[in-house]
């Protein structure tokens, strides 16, 4: 009786543990079988590069280049500001603040990380819009800089702690022999500390950007949602994420509209994907 | 000439009371091998020299250090770092090539010339006895060392930035009787050049390369003495006890 039990617990557990593998690989799957339906009508390469995407007009254009290039855009303008401040403020926190403002800092990161991303995406709507639409002087604040902005701040945390973490685990060794020949706090922390956490870094990185890629709801309220080719920063944008969101309670099911809306969802796996990979090269490089 | 003056030292780490009123000299040109069991204070002392217990914030300190008659508080810290130089009981390359972990001091120091860093890190390479074995080899990372090649390539590193001291913190600790003799060779081939302070807990290096030897126990100074009074003639039955094995 009790090797019985034995027996079905262990089975249990194991069947827990394979769970999120099969999750996934079933995700996969249906994204596959419903997005490559697509391609029996239109091609691939219309599909990636087509400039235009009017997916109710007659025939329907499904190209989501201008969908790429919005996520793109929106994502590098969101690394471009929170690379720096991130890892600076993780270099605070790590080798600089004293122990009460480290603490209060790190709660602070925390709860960044809590907020819902609706109400940052609300939040933003209703005081960054104006603010970019009033600073440059813009028909609309509805912008992929706003987009920018406030992904970065959804960026910051993850780039935050993990990027401390990679700091604090560099050998207290390598900060003593740098002082013992004379450097100076942040001689130390540029030519050794750095260095030496450069793989920890370049992955908090990473999943900082897999972050800003998935998010969607907070730039569907504040990047504008217009499917063109953004010729600027200042103009709106539409992301891989919004579109989906937005278009798959009208798309009929069965119909390409519906069948392209699973491809652009298969790309954003990939992308995500490749970026995630990445992220654990760099965090396992040294093993 | 005397190189340190320490006058009624006290250290304390939080409640911990590390290094009990020690009143010394450390003289130019000398090899002082500071000997004592474990937890006696004796790398408290040394990282004293070179202010590196200041990294700790529970750390307190009275009395006067003083390096050729000025008090080390005083010094700009960077340059007190710059001439009294120090290797840790563990080889610490930097994650750097050879080249580069010995010219490192000197680049952090404002040197850039191409030539001159060449010409320098040849130099110290040759005097830490490590030159014949890595000169076709510099560009590869200094990991690939042994751990004794490592070790003097820490001397190096420490050499390149022209110290006027070495604190040496067992710098044979983790290194095989061959390799520990070659860094006994450099030791006191430096003495003519540098003044040199050896914590060990290899009571007979002490013996082989110290021309003084003090004698440390829980955060005491017990006695200092030139090494062969110490070995022979000790005034102190602790100390006795200690060079003949019965503790520690």
């Amino acid at each position: 009786m009790r090797k019985f039990k034995e027996f079905i617990i262990e089975k249990l557990v194991l069947l827990c543990g394979f769970a999120s593998i099969i999750f996934v690989g079933l995700i996969f799957l249906f994204l596959l079988r419903e997005g490559l339906a697509l391609f029996k009508t239109a091609g691939p390469f219309n599909f990636l590069f087509g400039k235009n995407w009017y997916p109710i007009s007659e025939p329907a254009q499904l190209g989501i280049l201008p969908l790429i290039l919005g996520s793109l855009l929106v994502t590098v303008g969101a690394a471009v500001i929170s690379i720096p401040i991130g890892v600076g403020c993780a270099i605070y926190i790590a080798e600089i603040a004293p122990i009460k403002i480290k603490e209060m800092l790190k709660a602070g990161i925390e709860l960044l990380a809590a907020i819902p991303s609706v109400v940052l995406g609300f939040i933003g709507m209703v005081t960054l819009v104006p603010l970019v639409k009033n600073i440059f002087h813009l028909p609309t604040g509805l912008t992929a800089l706003s987009g920018s902005i406030m992904l970065a701040f959804m960026a910051m945390p993850t780039i935050v702690s993990v990027a401390e973490d990679a700091l604090y685990s560099v050998p207290k060794n390598y900060k003593e022999g740098a002082f013992a020949l004379g450097a100076t706090h942040w001689q130390t922390i540029w030519r050794v500390e750095l260095p030496a956490a450069s793989s920890g870094i370049l992955a908090a990185i990473m999943l900082g950007i897999g972050r800003v890629i998935g998010e969607t709801m907070a730039v569907m309220m504040i990047t504008g949602n217009a499917a063109v080719i953004p010729h600027s920063i200042l103009a709106p944008v539409r992301t891989l994420t919004a579109t989906i969101a937005a278009e798959m309670g009208e798309a009929v099911v069965g119909s390409e509209h519906y069948f392209a809306l699973f491809a652009i969802g298969i790309a954003l796996f990939v992308i995500s994907f490749a970026i995630n990979v990445t992220a654990d090269l760099f965090l396992h490089r040294d093993e | 000439m005397v190189k340190f003056e320490i006058h009624d030292l006290n250290i304390w780490f939080g409640s911990l009371h590390a290094i009990k009123q020690v009143t010394m000299e450390i003289q130019s040109n000398e090899i002082l091998s500071i000997i004592g069991p474990s937890n006696s204070g004796k790398t408290t002392f040394l990282r004293t020299l070179n202010r590196l217990n200041e990294l700790n914030p529970r750390y307190k300190i009275s009395g006067a250090v003083e390096l050729e008659r000025e008090d080390i508080r005083r010094l700009n810290i960077e340059l007190l770092r710059q001439k009294v130089g120090m290797v840790f009981a563990l080889p610490l390359p930097l994650p750097l090539s050879i080249f580069d972990n010995v010219a490192y001091g000197m680049r952090m120091h404002g040197e850039k010339n191409r030539k001159i860093l060449e010409e320098k890190v040849r130099e110290t390479l040759e005097k830490a006895y490590l030159w014949e074995e890595v000169k076709d080899r510099l560009a590869e990372s200094a990991f690939k060392l042994s751990g004794g090649q490592q070790q003097r390539l820490c001397i190096a590193r420490a050499l390149a930035v022209r110290p006027e001291v070495i604190l040496f913190d067992e710098p044979c600790s983790g290194l095989d009787p061959i390799s520990t003799a070659k860094v006994e060779d450099a030791l006191v081939k430096l003495k003519e050049n540098y003044t040199i302070v050896l914590v060990t807990n290899n009571v007979k290096q002490a013996s082989r390369v110290g021309d003084r030897t003090a004698f440390f126990l829980s955060g005491e100074l017990i006695e200092i003495d030139r090494t062969d009074k110490i070995f022979t003639a000790p005034r102190d039955t602790r100390t006795d006890g200690y060079i003949r094995g019965k503790f520690g």
